[in-house]
């Protein structure tokens, strides 16, 4: 490797590595982000280089590891070159064929396709509806480069914009187009990028350091990760751009320790970014120096909130502290510090390089560019999809996410990680970004977005995420501590049914309370799915008061029901009983002892008939009554 | 140091750059409860007792006093019924964990409580209103952390630590860990741990 000395030889570097890609030579890129390589993808990549050692096609068909592509339940994903065909679920078994037939004789093997409902077998990975109705611009090269490969990254424009930065830009100008392109922060409180910029570079004292905010633990979302792991070089020279406008020579990866494949990724790249003099003294020849250290966090979601995660870089215990004089003023070691989200500093090369008027195409008058979401939950599709700015909830959840499975109907989206709040159907066409998710009492947060069914109960749903932040606040303050342990159990007795009117004020009191009280933004906004549930439904909270679950969620407040008339006396619920409550004689009526019924829901799963049901409030008294 | 201009409670007050509010409060003769400050320790913000009203650029926000620094022309109030109403929840929500003195004179401003003489030498601690938010158990930890700051920024020593996270937040002893038995954080909690931890 050579060390670069300028902009022109960086482009003489990517002449040359163009040249060497052949693009009509055949390539097998293979997802190996942590998703496919869970469902077995680094075996497929293996099976793959022995079969085409055997059909003699070693050297002439390339393989390429590269990282997630989002549709990460389908994997392990195959994508051949450069007809772009795309296999879904791909097994060991189905190498030799893939090699046989599709590399060999351009056939396409139909059973390894996506299949839509509408319109039957998609070939093209970018026509599958999932993709096709993203617009993936900061996602879009993970599944083009190997993750591994600083030369992928440079032979696809990678670099070009520190270039540019460095050799024709001042850092005044640089800051001037962040700020122009009003790029704001993707992690949480969606602050503009340009303006915390400004306040670091502005503010007194030396050094100044930068931070990429990789901790990402929002149960369930996996967005900065995957584009950390797969594209790490697009968020590293997004820091530098970032460092030099600032005016730092020091920054900082905090990448959570559970994350090894991040980890892995981002010091390789660190390490080929400085052996190729894209890091360190002088870079390209311009007299700006800098370098970037990892630091390894343990796991914890508070942790990712900026003043804890500072203090867990000193060395000091990860929790968070009053932030009164902001830490663009005094943040790592008291010293001006300048913290952004992974996917923040992903956006930055490509606002430098295309400029901010092409980037303000995108999104909202107040939310410009593209979002990544994790879209999970009771919906077809699910992965991660970037989307403009704006596209409406019910664009996301039906024409990318397909829709909810199995027939059922749409009940409510929780948005931006665990504190977010729920947001019901008639707000499906809220466009999404941030002011307007904010403005229904929800919240953009990192990304995260969970589509729930009618099955679901959203008094459970309140009572899991206040179980989760209680758990995972880190204790400091009495208002988030006290007053979510409080919130807690006030929430489990609606669920058990032992809650009155009373009760309900007093969970508003104390959200209302947690908010205006607690130190930092996990209590502030801890109470969100609290709230969202009891403004849109506030009637499924009365139906708990009254004794009923209204989808028959919560354990207390349902019953396991035979009905005489549907059940034929097959005995496989009694079999399947853990605790004998179940009697009946062989092709008599069964019955269930309430007392005996520990309410595991065995012989709902296994009766063939319907015969068993979950009643809930009123009808479960009368059932009873009939049982007497 | 800057001299600076501010209003608290309606006072002109003067003070100088880099003190808390919670500082200059205390060299007024203005009164704000505190529970996890300390004088001689870093400002920590974690009881919210201090919390008070500034309106700054005609907004209206909750600070700790305790942590927040004073600014030219800031208007504080130390008093209002948010405020109070965000201290008698602390003190409701602390009182059952930790019975001691010291929060039922806190929680006897917020007329939670009432002290009942009994005989001339002895008087007693009632409740005026029900204990909304018992306690499972009492712990005699608000979990302020002045044993555990006292230890670590006086004492330079690790004898006293925080385990957990969340609702399962304690505080523990390490006594093997250096410990040269001065007390102090015996003297420093308002509690009771310590107290009950020694007469076991
Ligand atoms: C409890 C909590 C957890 C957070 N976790 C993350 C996280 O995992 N990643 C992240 O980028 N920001 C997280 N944030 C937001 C950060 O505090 C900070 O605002 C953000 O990293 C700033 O970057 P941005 O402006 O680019 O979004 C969290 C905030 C809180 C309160
Ligand atoms: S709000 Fe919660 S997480 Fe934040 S400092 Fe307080 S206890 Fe810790
Ligand atoms: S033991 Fe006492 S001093 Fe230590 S945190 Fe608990 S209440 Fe505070
Ligand atoms: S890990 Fe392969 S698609 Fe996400
Ligand atoms: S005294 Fe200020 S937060 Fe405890």
């Amino acid at each position: 490797m050579r060390k670069l000395q300028s902009t022109s030889d960086m482009e003489k570097l990517r002449k040359e590595l163009l040249r060497k890609q052949d693009s009509s030579k055949s390539c097998i890129s293979i997802c190996s982000g942590t998703g496919c390589h869970a469902y077995g993808s680094e075996k497929v990549v293996s099976a793959f280089e022995n079969e085409l050692k055997k059909q003699k096609l070693e050297g002439k068909v390339e393989i390429k590891r590269t990282g997630c592509h989002g549709f990460c339940e389908k994997g392990p994903i195959v994508v051949i070159y450069p007809e772009e065909i795309c296999y879904l679920q791909v097994k060991i078994e189905d190498v030799k064929e893939i090699v046989s037939r599709t590399i060999k004789a351009g056939r396409i093997i139909d059973r390894l396709l996506y299949t839509d409902l509408k319109t039957g077998k998609v070939v093209h990975e970018s026509e599958i509806p999932f993709y096709k109705n993203q617009t993936r611009l900061i996602f879009g090269n993970n599944r083009k480069i190997e993750s591994k490969s600083i030369e992928d990254y440079i032979a696809l424009d990678g670099y070009n914009a520190l270039g540019k930065a460095l050799s024709e830009m001042t850092p005044k100008k640089v800051l001037d187009e962040i700020k122009k392109a009003n790029l704001r922060g993707r992690g949480g409180g969606g602050f503009p990028a340009g303006r915390k910029w400004e306040s670091v570079c502005n503010a007194p004292g030396e050094p100044k350091y930068v931070i990429v905010n990789c901790d990402e633990g929002d149960p369930g979302a996996y967005m900065d990760r995957s584009l950390m792991e797969g594209n790490p070089h697009s968020v590293i020279e997004g820091l530098i751009i970032g460092a030099y406008a600032i005016g730092s020579h020091k920054g900082y990866i905090y990448v959570r320790q559970e994350y090894p494949l991040a980890v892995e990724n981002t010091e390789l790249a660190i390490k080929q970014a400085e052996e190729y003099g894209l890091l360190g003294k002088n870079i390209l020849n311009s007299g700006f120096d800098f370098t970037i250290k990892i630091h390894r966090g343990a796991g914890a979601f508070v942790s990712g909130e900026s003043s804890a995660l500072m203090s867990a870089i000193e060395g000091k215990v990860g929790e968070p502290r009053p932030k009164y004089i902001h830490t663009s003023e005094k943040g790592l070691w008291d010293k001006p510090t300048c913290l952004n989200n992974v996917e923040t500093w992903a956006n930055v090369p490509f606002i430098i390089n295309k400029g901010a008027d092409w980037f303000k195409t995108f999104g909202t008058e107040n939310s410009k560019g593209t979002k990544i979401f994790s879209l999970v939950g009771n919906v077809n599709n699910t992965g991660l999809v970037e989307v403009p700015m704006g596209i409406t909830l019910r664009e996301i959840i039906y024409n990318i996410g397909g829709g909810i499975p199995n027939g059922k109907k749409f009940k409510a989206v929780q948005n931006g990680g665990p504190s977010g709040g729920c947001i019901p159907e008639t707000q499906l066409d809220l466009p999404v970004d941030f002011d307007e998710l904010n403005k229904v009492g929800s919240m953009m947060g990192s990304g995260g977005m969970i589509v729930m069914d009618e099955d679901t109960c959203m008094v459970d749903i309140a009572r899991y995420f206040v179980k989760f932040l209680s758990q995972e606040s880190c204790g400091k303050c009495t208002p988030c501590r006290e007053g979510l342990r409080h919130m807690l159990r006030i929430l489990d007795n609606i669920a058990d049914g032992k809650a009155a009117e009373e009760d309900i004020k007093r969970l508003e009191e104390l959200s209302e309370f947690v908010k205006e009280a607690s130190l930092c933004a996990l209590g502030q906004t801890a109470p969100n799915p609290v709230l969202s549930t009891l403004k849109y439904f506030r009637d499924e909270y009365d139906a708990h008061l009254q004794g009923e679950c209204p989808v028959k969620v919560c354990k207390e407040l349902i019953q396991y029901y035979i009905d005489p008339e549907k059940c034929k006396g097959c005995g496989l619920c009694l079999n399947k009983c853990p605790t004998g409550a179940i009697s009946g004689e062989k092709k008599g009526v069964h019955t269930i002892d309430v007392g005996k019924c520990i309410k595991c829901g065995a012989c709902f799963e296994v009766c063939n008939f319907d015969a068993v049901s979950k009643i809930s409030g009123k009808e479960r008294n009368l059932k009873e009554l009939t049982y007497n | 140091m800057k001299n600076i201009s501010l209003t608290i409670d309606e006072k002109n007050v003067k003070a100088q750059e880099g003190m808390t509010i919670l500082q200059v409060a205390q060299s007024s003769d203005i009164e704000i409860p505190i529970l996890c400050h300390h004088e001689d320790l870093e400002p920590y913000g974690a009881c919210r007792l201090c919390t008070v009203e500034i309106i700054k650029n005609d907004k209206t926000k909750l600070v700790a006093a305790c942590c927040y620094p004073v600014e030219e022309g800031l208007i504080v109030k130390t008093c209002s019924e948010r405020v109070d109403k965000i201290r008698k929840i602390i003190l409701e929500l602390l009182l059952p964990l930790a019975p001691t003195g010291t929060l039922y004179a806190l929680a006897e401003k917020y007329g939670l409580c009432e002290c009942v003489k009994k005989s001339d030498e002895e008087s007693e601690w009632r409740m005026i209103k029900e204990l909304r938010f018992p306690a499972e158990k009492p712990t005699y930890c608000t979990l302020c952390g002045l044993c555990v700051r006292y230890c670590a920024e006086i004492k330079k020593g690790n004898v006293i630590g925080f385990i957990g996270r969340g609702v399962d937040r304690k505080v523990s002893l390490v006594p093997e860990e250096n410990c040269g038995f001065c007390r102090d954080c015996e003297n420093i909690c308002e509690g009771g741990k310590f107290f009950s931890l020694l007469e076991l």
